[in-house]
C-alpha cells in the first residue's frame, strides 16, 4: 500500500504503524458526570465498517506523524490522507465557536 | 528402455533459436546426455529421447513432459546436490547449463520400474477425499503410521534438509509503465511507450523474449517472428528509460500499483560460487501496468490422456520451431480448434511424420495438409502404451500407431494477476475461456492474449494502442511509433471438453491425479461449489496451481451440476503465479541478520571484561562479567551483588529508553500523560513516574528529570522506549494539539551508568569536576544537574537508585561512553569497585522489591504494585477515569509483596501459584503467582516477588507454592517486598 503523506508525498504503508479507528482522537471529558461510560465507550465502542474508514497511521520510520487516512476496507482505496494534528486544532476550533 | 547415448541427440532436427557450435552437457538420473546452450532441460531431455521423466503424484503414473512453459504439471525434477539440492523444479522453464545434474522424483526403485506404482492398481480406494475417509481409526494412527506413511508414498521431492548456502537479495523498482510478459503484446507496447519516453519495465519469466513469437512459423513487420522478437528486444535494452527483466516471474499484484517480482540471476550459471546473490524479490511500484501474460493451453479429458508423449499442441510447436526437436516420431494431432490445425501444418513443413489429425468439430477441415489423414467429428478414446505412448484408439475402433499426442483444447487467457484485488474472471463464449473482468487492480490494463485477443496481428496492435493511450494521458512523451503489422491466424474453437465415450481415468489435473471421476464423486457426495470441489479433490493446487486444469474441471462440472460455466466460476487466484522460494521472500533477513543488533558504546569494554551477553529487544546488554576462576554464572552474579552493596559497582543502563522533552507546557504535558504530578517538581529534581494506558492498568514506569522550567529529560523502560515514544506523539498531536510541548528520542545520544554502592560518592567526587559539589546536603537524594566530568567531557548526572544503594547516574554523550567506562573502572581501583550485569541488577532490584517488565506485565494496576496512591486524584491524566473503576479497586485484590522459602534450602521459581496451605490445588482456590525470583546473597536464601490476594495484610502468613508445570508444591512465607533496606536509609545517605 502507498499513502500519500501530506508533507512527505506517497510513502509505502511499511513505514507506518497502525493504531485503528480515527474516534480514538476523541478523548471524553473526565470531569463529565458519566466519565466512565463515555470512556468505556470510547475505549472499546468502534466501527468496523465494510467501505469508507478513518483511521489513525504512524509514521514511526518517517517524520513521527500521526495521519489521518480515509480508506476503504474493502478496496484498500485511499480517497483522502490529513495531518492528524490539524484535524484536532481545526475540531477544537469549531467547538470553541461553538461554545461561544 | 533408455536409447540415449552420450552427444547423439537423435530427435533433434533442426537448431530453431539454439546456439548449436555451443554443446552442454548435464546428467539426468545419474545418465550423461549432450544439449545445445539456449535448450530447457526439458527440450533436451525430448532432444535426446527421454520421454519419461517423472511419476505422477498419488498413482505414481508413468509421465513426460506435458508443456513448455511454467504450466508444466509433470515433468517435476530435482535440481543439484548436498545443500544446493532444489526439489519440485520445472524441466519446461529450466535453462540447461554446462554440468547441471537432475533427478527424477516421487517414486522407489529406477523411474521405469516405480514399486509404488501399486496405487495405480488400486486407484479405487484413492479417489476424492480419500484423506478424509480412510484411515480414520484409530484415532491415535493418524500422527504415528497413517501420515508419514501417506506422506512417504505421495511425495514432492525431497529437501536437503542443509542451510541454503545462497544468498538472496531484495530491490525496489519504480516504473511510468510496467508491462508484464515480453511476448507480441509486450514487445510493442515496450516499444511504442520506450521510444516516447516513458520510464518502462517489461519483465518476462523467460531467458528469451518473445513468448510465442518464437515458437511459431509466423512474420511481424516481413521478417520471421522470433527475429522481430529479438530485434525488438535489443532495441529496448538499448534504451536508458527501459529496464529489461527476463527470468523474471511477476508474482503478484497488489495495492495501489506494487507487484512482486522474482528474478533469477544465477540459476542459470554453472558456477555457483558466484558473490552475486541468486535471485532478486522486486517490490515495483508502478503508475500504470499492461498485462501481457498470454494464455495457456489446455488438455481434453479422455482415458489414459496422461501418458508420456501426450503433449499440449502449442509446447509441440515450441518445440519444434524454437528448440529444434521433434517430440516425437509418429504424431497425431486431436483438437476442437484451429490452432491445433497450425501444429499439424508446423509437423508437416518440418517433415515430421503426421499420423492423423482428428477435429471434434463437424465443420469443413479449417486447412489443406496433403497427405494427411484428416477425421472431422472424431474423437480420441483412449491410449495404451505403458512407460510412452504407442498408440491411441479412436470413436470408432480405429487404433493409429503414435508415439507423440498434440492435444489443442483451447487457449486459456492467463487472467491471474487481474484477480490478485477483487477482480472475477468472466466467460466469453467465442473463445470458450475466461477473459479479465471489469475490475481490474490500480492502473492495470490487459493486452493480448490474455485479454482473449488470441490472434497475433490482434495482440501487437492492441499492444500499441494501449500503449499510445497511456502515453498521451500520462503528458510525458509524444508517440513516434505506429503498430507491428502481422497476418491474423484463424483460432476459431467449438467448446469440446470430455470425451464421455471414453471408459476409464480421463484425466484432468495431471498434478494432483484428479480426474473426472473425482469430479463425479465430490460433485455427488455434495461438493458443489468450486471451492469446495478444489479442496475436497486437490484440483489445481500445489506447483502449477491448475494452469492447465483449472478451466476443463470448471468446464466438467457443469455437465454434472447443468449450471453454466460462468454461473460455476472460478476459485480465487491468489499470489504467487509461480513459486516463490521462501528464502527470496526472507531475502538478507536471515539469522544474525533477522534484525538488526543494538551494542551501547562500551559494548567493546564489556567483551574485553568476560562479558556474557543477552538479548533485550535488540540491544545486547551483559548479564555478568566472568571472572578468571568462576565455573558458573552464579558465582560471577554473587561476587557482583556483594562488592557493589559493600563497596561500589558500575551497570551499563544505556539501553533505557530517554525522550527529551520540551516547551512551555511541558510540565503541563506531563500531569497529562503520567498518573503522578511532574508540575511541582522543582528544577534540578528528578521524580519517579507511573504511566497508564487508558484503561487504566499500568503502561511503562521510569524517571523523569527537570533540567530546567520548560525542559524534561524522561526515561523509560527498554522494552518499551518505542511504544512510550509513540503513544506520547499519538497525545501531543491528537489529544492535545494547542499545547506547546516537543518530543525527541535521545536514547541513542547518551550512554549512560549506574554507579551504585556505599563508595558511589567517593568515586564520583573524583571524577566530576569543580566546582560542582555532590555532597549528601547538596545533592541529595533525587537531585540531577548538568555538569563535566574527567576536566571538561559533559554530563549529566543523576541521583536515583534502583538497586537500594547510595546511587548515582552518570550520562555522557555517545561517543564518550567507552571511554567513561573504561575512565570509570580505573579511577575505581581505590573504591574497590566493580562492573555488574543485568543479572546483578536484577538481584538487586528484587532484593528492594522494585518492579520491573515481570510486574508491569500489561495486567496489573497501580494499586496492584503497592503505588494506588500515586494516581492523582486531582487531576485527569491518560487512565484515571478507567483506574477508578470499582472492579479494579476491590478489597481483594492482588497486591505486590515479598516471598521467602520456609525451608532455606528450597529455590523458589517465578510462575509458581500460590494457595492456602491446606487447600486444593484448583484454578478456584488460585490467589496469585510469584512474577519475580532470584538468589539473595546478602539473606544468603532464595527470595520472590509475586502478586497475591490482599497481600499487604498478611505479611507473615504461611501458604503453599504450586507449580503444575515442575510439579513442585512447597510451604512459603509472605514478607514485605522490601527485602534490603526497607526503611530507605542507605540511598538518602
Amino acid at each position: 500500500m502507498l499513502i500519500d503523506h501530506p508533507l512527505l508525498g506517497l510513502r509505502d504503508a511499511s513505514e507506518f504503524v497502525y493504531l485503528g479507528d480515527a474516534s480514538l482522537m476523541n478523548r471524553p471529558d473526565a470531569t463529565a458526570a458519566d466519565a466512565s461510560q463515555q470512556f468505556h465507550d470510547y475505549l472499546h465502542l468502534r466501527d468496523n465498517p465494510a467501505g469508507l474508514h478513518r483511521e489513525l497511521w504512524y509514521h514511526e520510520q518517517g517524520d513521527r506523524s500521526w495521519l489521518i487516512v480515509t480508506r476503504d476496507t474493502l478496496t484498500h482505496e485511499i480517497s483522502h490522507v490529513e495531518l492528524a494534528r490539524d484535524v484536532s486544532l481545526a475540531h477544537r476550533a469549531t467547538d470553541q465557536e461553538g461554545g461561544a | 528402455m533408455n536409447t540415449a547415448t552420450t552427444g547423439l541427440q537423435s530427435a533433434r532436427i533442426g537448431t530453431g533459436l539454439l546456439d548449436s557450435t555451443r554443446p552442454v552437457s548435464f546428467q539426468f538420473n545419474g545418465r550423461s546426455y549432450t544439449g545445445l546452450q539456449g535448450d530447457t532441460l526439458a527440450s533436451a531431455l525430448l532432444a535426446n529421447e527421454q520421454r519419461l521423466v517423472g511419476r505422477s503424484f498419488k498413482y505414481h503414473r508413468p509421465r513426460g513432459i506435458f508443456s513448455a512453459g511454467s504450466e508444466e504439471p509433470n515433468a517435476l525434477v530435482e535440481l543439484g546436490s548436498g545443500a544446493y539440492r532444489e526439489p519440485n523444479t520445472r524441466a519446461t522453464v529450466t535453462e540447461l547449463f554446462e554440468g547441471l545434474e537432475a533427478r527424477s522424483q516421487n517414486h522407489r526403485g529406477p523411474l521405469s520400474f516405480d514399486v509404488m506404482a501399486i496405487n495405480d492398481h488400486l486407484s479405487s480406494f484413492l479417489s476424492a477425499g480419500f484423506y478424509y475417509k480412510t484411515f480414520m481409526w484409530p484415532k491415535a494412527f493418524w500422527e504415528k503410521v497413517y501420515e508419514p506413511v501417506i506422506r512417504a508414498a505421495a511425495g514432492l521431492g525431497s529437501l536437503s534438509m542443509q542451510e541454503d548456502p545462497d544468498t538472496y537479495d531484495k530491490g525496489f523498482l519504480h516504473a511510468d509503465l510496467l508491462i508484464v510478459g515480453a511476448g507480441p503484446s509486450g514487445l510493442a507496447a515496450a516499444l511504442t511507450a520506450g521510444r516516447a519516453g516513458l520510464r518502462v519495465i517489461i519483465a518476462d519469466d523467460d531467458f528469451l523474449a518473445g513468448g510465442r513469437l518464437n515458437a511459431e512459423q509466423m512474420e511481424v513487420d516481413g521478417m520471421p517472428s522470433a527475429q522481430w522478437a529479438a530485434r525488438s528486444h535489443a532495441e529496448l535494452c538499448s534504451m536508458p528509460n527501459v529496464r529489461c527483466l527476463l527470468r523474471t516471474s511477476v508474482y503478484g499484484a497488489f495495492d495501489h500499483g506494487i507487484y512482486g517480482a522474482l528474478q533469477r540471476c544465477t540459476d542459470h550459471l554453472p558456477d555457483k560460487s558466484s558473490e552475486k546473490p541468486r535471485q532478486i524479490l522486486w517490490r515495483i511500484y508502478a503508475r500504470q501496468t499492461l498485462l501481457g501474460a498470454g494464455a495457456t493451453e489446455r488438455s481434453i479429458a479422455f482415458a489414459n490422456n496422461d501418458r508420456p508423449g501426450i503433449m499440449l499442441a502449442g509446447a509441440v510447436r515450441t518445440y519444434m520451431n524454437r528448440f529444434g526437436v521433434a517430440p516425437g516420431k509418429e504424431v497425431v494431432v486431436f483438437t476442437n480448434n484451429d490452432d491445433g490445425w497450425r501444429t499439424a501444418a508446423d509437423l508437416t513443413r518440418a517433415g515430421v511424420s503426421l499420423a492423423a489429425i482428428i477435429d471434434t468439430r463437424t465443420t469443413s477441415a479449417p486447412m489443406k495438409l496433403p497427405g494427411v489423414r484428416i477425421v472431422m467429428g472424431g474423437q480420441v478414446i483412449t491410449t495404451r502404451g505403458r512407460l510412452g505412448l504407442r498408440s491411441v484408439t479412436l470413436h470408432d475402433g480405429q487404433t493409429l500407431p503414435c508415439d507423440c499426442l498434440a492435444v489443442a483444447g483451447g487457449w486459456s487467457p492467463n487472467v491471474h494477476l487481474t484477480c490478485h484485488q477483487r477482480g472475477r474472471p468472466v466467460w466469453r463464449q467465442g473463445i470458450a475461456a475466461f477473459v479479465p473482468g471489469a475490475e481490474l487492480p490500480q492502473g492495470m490494463r490487459v493486452i493480448g492474449a490474455a485479454n482473449g485477443s488470441l490472434g497475433l496481428s490482434s495482440a501487437l496492435t492492441e499492444g500499441h494502442r494501449t500503449a499510445v493511450r497511456i502515453i498521451e494521458a500520462s503528458g510525458i512523451g509524444k508517440n513516434t511509433s505506429s503498430s507491428p503489422v502481422a497476418e491474423q491466424e484463424s483460432t476459431r474453437i467449438t467448446a469440446f471438453w470430455h470425451v464421455s465415450a471414453s471408459r476409464g481415468r480421463a484425466w484432468i489435473d495431471l498434478q494432483n491425479d484428479v480426474t473426472t471421476k473425482d469430479i463425479a464423486l465430490s460433485f455427488k457426495e455434495g461438493f458443489r461449489s468450486v471451492e469446495h470441489l478444489k479442496r475436497y479433490t486437490t484440483l489445481g493446487m500445489a506447483t502449477d496451481q491448475g494452469k492447465t486444469s483449472n478451466v476443463l474441471g470448471l468446464a466438467v462440472m457443469p455437465q454434472l451440476s447443468g449450471k453454466t460455466i460462468q454461473d460455476t466460476g472460478t476459485t480465487i487466484f491468489r499470489p504467487p503465479y509461480t513459486p516463490i522460494p521462501i528464502a527470496a521472500l526472507a531475502g538478507r533477513s536471515r539469522g544474525k541478520h533477522f534484525r538488526p543488533v543494538r551494542h551501547t558504546p562500551s559494548h567493546q569494554w564489556a567483551q574485553d571484561n568476560g562479558g556474557d551477553f543477552v538479548e533485550t529487544g535488540m540491544w545486547l546488554r551483559a548479564q555478568w562479567y566472568t571472572r578468571e576462576g568462576e565455573t558458573h554464572w552464579r558465582q560471577s552474579v554473587d561476587r557482583e551483588v556483594l562488592q557493589t552493596r559493600r563497596a561500589v559497582g558500575i551497570c551499563d543502563v544505556t539501553t533505557l529508553g530517554k525522550i527529551d522533552i520540551q516547551g512551555k507546557d511541558a510540565a503541563a504535558f506531563l500531569d497529562r500523560v503520567y498518573a503522578n504530578t511532574f508540575s511541582t517538581l522543582a528544577v534540578g529534581k528528578v521524580r519517579y513516574g507511573l504511566m497508564l494506558r487508558e484503561d487504566g492498568f499500568v503502561m511503562d514506569d521510569g524517571t523523569t528529570a527537570r533540567l530546567g522550567d520548560t525542559h524534561f529529560l524522561m526515561t523509560t523502560t527498554t522494552a518499551n522506549a518505542v511504544s512510550v515514544f509513540r503513544h506520547l506523539e499519538f497525545c501531543r498531536q491528537c489529544l492535545w494539539p494547542e499545547m506547546d510541548v516537543h518530543l525527541i528520542s535521545a536514547t541513542e545520544q547518551w550512554a549512560q551508568y549506574a554507579i551504585a554502592g556505599p563508595q558511589a560518592r567517593a568515586l564520583l567526587e573524583g571524577v566530576v569536576d569543580a566546582p560542582f559539589d555532590i555532597s549528601n546536603e547538596t545533592f541529595p537524594f533525587m537531585a540531577c544537574a548538568e555538569l563535566t566530568v574527567f576536566n571538561g567531557t559533559p554530563a549529566r548526572l543523576f541521583r536515583i537508585s534502583f538497586s537500594g544503594e547510595l546511587a548515582y547516574e552518570l550520562a555522557v554523550p555517545t561517543r564518550y561512553g567507552h571511554s567513561l567506562m573504561e575512565a570509570l573502572m580505573q579511577h575505581g581501583k581505590q573504591f574497590d569497585v566493580v562492573a555488574y550485569g543485568t543479572e546483578a541488577l536484577g538481584v538487586m532490584r528484587i532484593e528492594k522489591g522494585h518492579a520491573a517488565g515481570n510486574e508491569l506485565n500489561g495486567q496489573t494496576t497501580a494499586a496492584n504494585l503497592g503505588l494506588g496512591r500515586m494516581v492523582s486524584t486531582k487531576k485527569d491524566c491518560i487512565g484515571a477515569v478507567l483506574s477508578k473503576r470499582p472492579a479494579m479497586n476491590t478489597e481483594n485484590a492482588i497486591q505486590l509483596v515479598g516471598f521467602m522459602p520456609e525451608d532455606s534450602a528450597q529455590s523458589l521459581r517465578a510462575g509458581a501459584h500460590f494457595l492456602s496451605e491446606d487447600a486444593e490445588e484448583t484454578t478456584a482456590n488460585d490467589q496469585g503467582w510469584m512474577t519475580s525470583v532470584a538468589w539473595s546473597p546478602v539473606l544468603n536464601s532464595s527470595i520472590g516477588l509475586g502478586f497475591i490476594t490482599n497481600g499487604s495484610n498478611r505479611q507473615g502468613e504461611r501458604i503453599k507454592a504450586y507449580d503444575p508445570v515442575r510439579g513442585e508444591s512447597y510451604p512459603v512465607r509472605i514478607v514485605s517486598p522490601h527485602f534490603v533496606d526497607p526503611d530507605g536509609e542507605r540511598l538518602r545517605g
